[in-house]
């Protein structure tokens, strides 16, 4: 059973970023690590590998810069190799520009089954997904639960309001990951060590056949026509409690005339 | 030319139209000259409380069966615009299957998406979409560039779902087209939790714990609490992850958006991601033993202090009234 599972590296969630003034985007001057979102697929991927005895799990990855960081943190976790799509003309991609280059690298490893998050934590348009399904004309669910693959079919337990649908869905197929929903490994020592000599497989736009007048800020066909600081609210009322917070809270609740 | 024709993807729950559409309804109509609603199920159902709401006309794709709705309308609504039938402007509400509808689409017609809207404004000839970033303190208009189709995701309570007041919508239908190899989910069973009193994102008042708890078997303190003030209880991502809650308590960028009357945050920190779900609340208290806690910025009445000594005072003085 061969998984891709699809792993954005990010600048560090920690470290909130700065809209640039000039190209009205996030800069990225910052090492990328591993999205925590992505650790998620990565674990629930191995998990399916380890249940099918056979295959592996590669990873698909596409940034500006050539930066691995993140990659090295899923191959120590266990992942077999990575594909790497790393292009100048790829700054600025939008969502729909961005499935199109994951899905012509992702095509190539003919998967069984393509796992991603259900939205980036720096971008979060959470249209990735989907986007890569319709262009590789397969089936898709998204806010899986959890996943179990027999012959060709997988059963997946879908995220919604009020609790979950079981999904039947016949491979191949993309399956976006809820996250929170596995425990992702630790890498071992052992795996950081072996992770520094897995394959990563760099590709530019020219090797995918894409043309980069099609990604990337051209690509994007939309543009940030303007940008306000969010008028920020009254300040509040702030008290220590000694014992009787509860009756300033009960206090407001009755001003409020809401009991 | 302007904006003269706007869909919204429709979804309903037998027969009761979600509050998302009903939202999107009460802003589309102050745009376009005409909004049509595309549905799946029984359109005539929804038809009158669509009208009431701004829609004209409501465009049935027809009965799903056990088949996913993202890949069965993206197809018909493409099929649409491809034959030159289709609107200026799409608005989808940032849900399961709204995401789905979007994302396949988009692929289908090679349109890009604007996502994570909480407010549409209009700039001579095109919608522009309002994103709010960095948790708020930043917002940022976009527009697109190209022509067709503009496709907006736009997240639940961004505006007020109200009656306009209109006659019972027209009833049209809309014919899909092949699906190729994408229509192969099928849902097989559906599992709902079992939930007493209001709804977490129609709630008047919401009580949220966080990790501050300490345990799972502390967030009964939160229960109980909006038990006696008749309101909902919800729960930082911290609180899901670790298990004490269901994913459907989530409050924040990944789970509800909420925008109660009161909401009272007990042992949140106030992360960006948990206060874009909260911070439209008319009134905000918190409880948080960190005075430095982020969570204080927006709040209209901050408790610095232990939550297992605040909490179970107040829960004995609304007993006690009671
Ligand atoms: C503040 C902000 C707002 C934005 N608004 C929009 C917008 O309205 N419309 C728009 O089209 N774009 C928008 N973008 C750009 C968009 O975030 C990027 O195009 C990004 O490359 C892909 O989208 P995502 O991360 O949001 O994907 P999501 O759909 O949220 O990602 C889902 C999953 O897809 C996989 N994935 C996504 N990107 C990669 C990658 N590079 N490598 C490997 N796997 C990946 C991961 O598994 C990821 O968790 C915005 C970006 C920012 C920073
Ligand atoms: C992509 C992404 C999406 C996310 N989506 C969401 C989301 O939808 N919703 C969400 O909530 N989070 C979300 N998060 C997670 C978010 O970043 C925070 O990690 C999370 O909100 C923290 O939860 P918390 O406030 O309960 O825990 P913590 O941040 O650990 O805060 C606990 C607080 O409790 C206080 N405390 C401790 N003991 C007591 C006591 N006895 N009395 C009073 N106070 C006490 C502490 O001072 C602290 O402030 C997301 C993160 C990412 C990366």
């Amino acid at each position: 059973m061969n998984v891709v599972v699809c792993a954005k590296q990010i600048p560090d969630p920690a470290d909130p970023g700065q809209m640039d003034p000039e190209t009205r985007t996030l800069k990225r001057d910052v090492k990328l690590i591993l999205d925590e979102s992505d650790s998620y697929g990565v674990e629930m991927g191995l998990q399916l590998v380890d249940a099918a005895g056979e295959g592996e799990v590669v990873l698909v990855s596409m940034v500006p810069n050539s930066e691995v960081g993140g990659l090295r943190t899923a191959l120590a976790m266990g992942a077999g190799s990575a594909i790497l799509v790393s292009d100048e003309a790829l700054a600025g991609s939008d969502a729909l520009s961005t499935a199109k280059v994951l899905a012509a690298a992702i095509q190539r490893c003919e998967p069984d089954l393509v796992l991603t998050a259900t939205e980036s934590s720096d971008g979060y348009t959470g249209t990735v997904p989907v986007q890569i399904a319709e262009l590789l004309d397969l089936p898709s669910v998204t806010f899986a639960k959890s996943i179990e693959v027999s012959g060709d079919t997988a059963t997946v337990q879908r995220q919604t309001e009020d609790g979950y649908d079981v999904i039947e869905c016949s491979l191949p197929c993309v399956v976006s990951v809820t996250a929170g929903v596995v425990e992702p490994r630790y890498p071992s020592f052992k795996g950081i060590m072996a992770a520094k000599n897995k394959p990563v497989d760099e590709l530019d736009l020219a090797a995918l056949g894409i043309d980069p007048a099609t990604v990337g800020w051209t690509g994007a066909r939309q543009e940030i026509v303007a940008t306000a600081e969010a008028p920020a609210g009254e300040a509040g009322e702030i008290i220590h409690d000694e014992g009787d917070a509860h009756e300033r809270i009960l206090a407001f609740l009755d001003d409020l005339k809401i009991l | 030319m302007g904006i003269s024709k706007i869909w919204i993807y429709g979804e309903s729950t037998g027969g009761v139209v979600s509050t998302a559409t009903l939202e999107l309804l009460a802003k589309a109509r102050t745009i376009g000259d005409t909004v049509e609603v595309v549905v799946h199920g029984d359109a005539s159902a929804v038809a009158a409380e669509l009208g009431e709401h701004g829609a004209s006309t409501v465009l049935s794709i027809g009965e799903l069966g056990d088949g996913l709705p993202g890949p069965r309308v993206a197809s018909a609504m493409a099929t649409a615009i491809d034959a030159g039938n289709g609107p200026d402007v799409l608005l989808l509400a940032t849900s399961y299957d709204g995401r789905d509808v979007a994302g396949r689409l988009s692929a289908k017609i090679d349109a890009p998406v604007i996502t994570n809207v909480v407010d549409l404004t209009v700039d001579g000839d095109r919608l522009l979409g309002v994103e709010s970033i960095f948790g708020g303190s930043l917002d940022i208009s976009t527009g697109f560039t190209g022509d067709g189709t503009a496709i907006f995701l736009v997240r639940p309570k961004s505006f007020a779902a109200e009656s306009a007041g209109g006659a019972a919508a027209a009833v049209d239908s809309l014919e899909g087209g092949d699906l190729g190899n994408t229509g192969g989910s099928t849902v097989k069973d559906r599992f709902a939790e079992e939930s007493t009193g209001p709804k977490l994102d129609e709630a008047a008042i919401v009580v949220s714990g966080g990790r501050g708890l300490g345990s799972a078997e502390h967030y009964e303190l939160i229960e109980t609490l909006a038990g006696l003030l008749k309101g909902a209880a919800g729960a930082s991502r911290a609180v899901v992850d670790a298990g004490w809650v269901p994913y459907s308590y989530q409050v924040g960028q990944t789970g509800k958006v909420v925008k109660p009357a009161v909401y009272l945050a007990c042992g949140i920190s106030g992360a960006t991601q948990h206060l874009v779900g909260m911070k439209g609340s008319a009134n905000i208290i918190a409880i948080n033993k960190d005075e430095e806690a982020p969570i204080f910025g927006v709040a209209d009445l901050g408790i610095v202090g232990d939550l297992h000594k605040v909490v179970p005072k107040l829960i004995e003085a609304l007993q006690a009234r009671a």
